[in-house]
């Protein structure tokens, strides 16, 4: 159809109804994908990063069940019964090897669950001590990185948000607290809390389970770790807030919480995710350092690092306490961060550019 | 240097005073909110210790007066006062003793790993993705996993009782012969990541592909044009590795029985011999911001591209 150019004759074709061919480009090919989706589909791609994670679960799930089915206790100590003479046969003992009425049931035809790595000098389940240890580890490298993340977020955010002269103070606090040492520093706490009344003041309360030495390592992690992860954060808002897509949404009309939802939340929460899962490995680290100088866990609570530390005593007859907790240790670690650095990948789309 | 290099330079030197008298101010008062205070013993003290403690910090005076004093006392004459265990020696004199051994430990360490680690870190960007680049990946990501005291107490199982090459007492040479592996192979294996990655970045640049046409040899080009741009990431490393050196020595000196500053640390704490905590505490931290402020300067002096910010 011919059209006069200054007409407002309108095209009458683009009002036909669509043929199946057109429609067929509107068909959605696969459903979309959300960013969290997107992200554990490139995580599962990495395949050093899915079997560290496998291994962390299994970790984690045999220290939370095998305790409950494990005939023996940490703190028992098989060689001392009530009213008896103490047994000496029970400390000690290498793997697979019975104590003297243990064996006695044995010969007498009934079953005794075998120690798999021994006792300890003081005739305890060694195997189910590093259970226990594995579990303090863990919990310990848990919640230190929760309560920084909480304390990093809170601060960072204030600062991001108001600017100004609240952002120069909390910064100037934060340079100064990034550049303390920080390890000596948490040994100098950690030494000084243990000998404060912390442990009268928490006498009856739930925390007395815990022990003075794990809340004040949790003090010290609340009172200088959480620097770099609020820098972070802080630097996260600033930038964020000055991209041209929270612009472009503005102008689009989306209102303050849409944009803090869809665009602000995605692309913060990738970095925060990141380094709170690398910040577990790190307090795990610092745990078990501070347990091996006497520093961490109350005994006889065990912790991977109390473990070390002990075994030390016994090293040239006993070199397998040692080696034992030394493996699952770097396990732990060696895997959290394979699987903080696969994560990285997955989250953080923007440092691949 | 420019005007903007100098006002970087005197803002992180401020910063690192700053530090410094952080550390002093919480160390001490970190102390004494211990019960009974750093200079108080629960056994009663040797009478000469008493009066010498008497008579500098005024243990009779206020808290806010001895702070006074204690923080004059380091300023002016680098004095911590006397040990409350070592009949009564000077707690200066105890922590330059041990850093005469610590020292010969570290410097060692870092030299080893900074060799090493340079070199390591070459070989894997140059064979990137090939077998030996494989295996210095993996060697270097198990080192980082593995804490300072677990590689110490598996180097002393293996080389001190399986193969029995070395002795087991830090106090001869020989001895230090394991320690001092001990601390260098972490930062060796961060050093090795460091450089193998600001190597390929390095290699990737143009200037690197001009050489090439322009016919320059492959040995010229990686020590020439390439090692020298990529080693000045390494110079931030200086700091970290010093931290983590000094921190590696408290317990790898317990493990090998090494008479160093790290030990007398450890046992300090272990007896409460509070103002030998505090000086210790307070001296390895100067150590430590010392070498951050030195590492940081360097780094921007040495590239000047380097964003002040």
């Amino acid at each position: 159809m011919k059209k006069f150019p200054l007409s407002l004759h309108l095209d009458t074709d683009a009002f036909l109804p669509a043929s199946d061919k057109e429609k067929e480009y509107m068909v959605q090919m696969r459903p979309s994908t959300t960013f969290f989706k997107d992200g554990v589909r490139r995580l599962l791609k990495n395949k050093v990063a899915t079997v560290s994670f496998f291994i962390i679960v299994f970790i984690t799930l045999s220290c939370i069940i095998l305790p409950v089915v494990w005939p023996y206790e940490y703190d028992d100590q098989l060689g001392i019964s009530l009213g008896k003479p103490v047994d000496p046969s029970y400390a000690n003992l290498a793997p697979f090897e019975y104590g003297a009425t243990e064996q006695a049931k044995i010969d007498a035809g009934e079953k005794v669950f075998p120690h798999i790595f021994g006792t300890d000098s003081a005739g305890r389940d060694y195997f189910i001590r590093v259970v226990y240890g594995t579990r303090i580890s863990l919990a310990v490298g848990f919640f230190a990185s929760l309560i920084v993340l909480v304390i990093g977020m809170t601060v960072g955010s204030i600062s991001g948000y108001c600017g100004g002269k609240v952002d120069i103070v909390i910064m100037r606090i934060v340079d100064v607290i990034y550049s303390l040492p920080d390890m000596l520093m948490v040994i100098l706490l950690a030494a000084a809390l243990k000998q404060s009344g912390l442990n009268e003041a928490i006498k009856g309360t739930v925390l007395e389970d815990i022990g003075s030495n794990i809340i004040s390592l949790f003090i010290v992690f609340g009172l200088l770790y959480w620097v770099s992860m609020s820098r972070l954060i802080r630097g996260q808002i600033l930038s964020l807030r000055e991209q041209e897509y929270v612009l472009a949404a503005r102008t689009s009309g989306a209102k303050g919480s849409r944009i803090i939802k869809k665009h602000l939340m995605p692309n913060c929460i990738g970095v925060v995710i990141v380094s709170t899962a690398l910040q577990i490995p790190s307090a795990i680290f610092t745990e078990s350092y501070l347990s091996f100088l006497g520093l961490g866990v109350n005994a006889p609570m065990p912790s991977l690092g109390s473990l070390a530390s002990d075994a030390l005593n016994g090293i040239s007859s006993y070199s397998y306490r040692l080696i034992i907790p030394a493996i699952v240790i770097s396990l732990i670690v060696l895997s959290l961060n394979l699987f903080g650095d696969g994560l990285r990948d997955a989250f953080d789309p923007k440092l691949n550019s | 240097m420019n005007s903007k290099t100098m006002g970087y330079i005197l803002k992180r030197i401020l910063l690192a005073v700053v530090t410094i008298w952080v550390v002093i101010t919480v160390t001490f008062f970190v102390m004494h909110a211990v019960p009974g205070g750093p200079f108080a013993s629960e056994k009663a003290l040797d009478p000469a210790v008493e009066a010498a403690l008497m008579e500098k910090f005024g243990l009779d005076k206020p808290v806010g007066e001895q702070y006074i004093t204690y923080l004059k006392d380091i300023v002016t004459e680098f004095d911590f006062g006397p040990s409350l265990k070592k009949d009564g020696r000077m707690v200066i004199d105890i922590i330059g003793d041990g850093l005469k051994t610590s020292a010969v430990l570290g410097v060692w360490a870092a030299v080893i790993a900074l060799i090493f680690g340079v070199v390591l870190g070459s070989v894997a960007a140059l064979r990137r993705n090939k077998l030996i680049d494989r295996v210095i990946m993996v060697m270097t990501t198990a080192f980082v996993s593995m804490p300072s005291f677990i590689m110490g107490s598996l180097l002393l199982i293996l080389f001190c009782m399986t193969l029995n090459l070395l002795p087991a007492n830090g106090t001869t040479a020989a001895g230090l012969v394991l320690p001092i592996i001990t601390l260098s192979l972490s930062p060796m294996s961060n050093i090795t990541r460091l450089t193998r990655s600001s190597m390929l970045d390095v290699l990737g640049q143009d200037y690197i592909r001009t050489a090439r046409a322009k016919g320059v040899s492959k040995t010229k080009i990686v020590f020439g044009h390439a090692l020298k741009n990529a080693l000045i990431p390494v110079i931030t490393y200086f700091g970290p590795m010093l931290a983590y050196i000094v921190t590696g020595s408290l317990v790898v000196e317990q493990i090998f029985a090494v008479p160093g500053i790290g030990r007398a640390f450890v046992n300090s704490i272990t007896n409460r011999d509070y103002p030998l905590i505090m000086g210790t505490t307070i001296v390895l931290a100067i150590l430590i911001v010392v070498m951050n402020l030195i590492s940081d300067i360097l780094y921007k002096v040495v590239d000047p591209r380097i964003n002040l910010e």
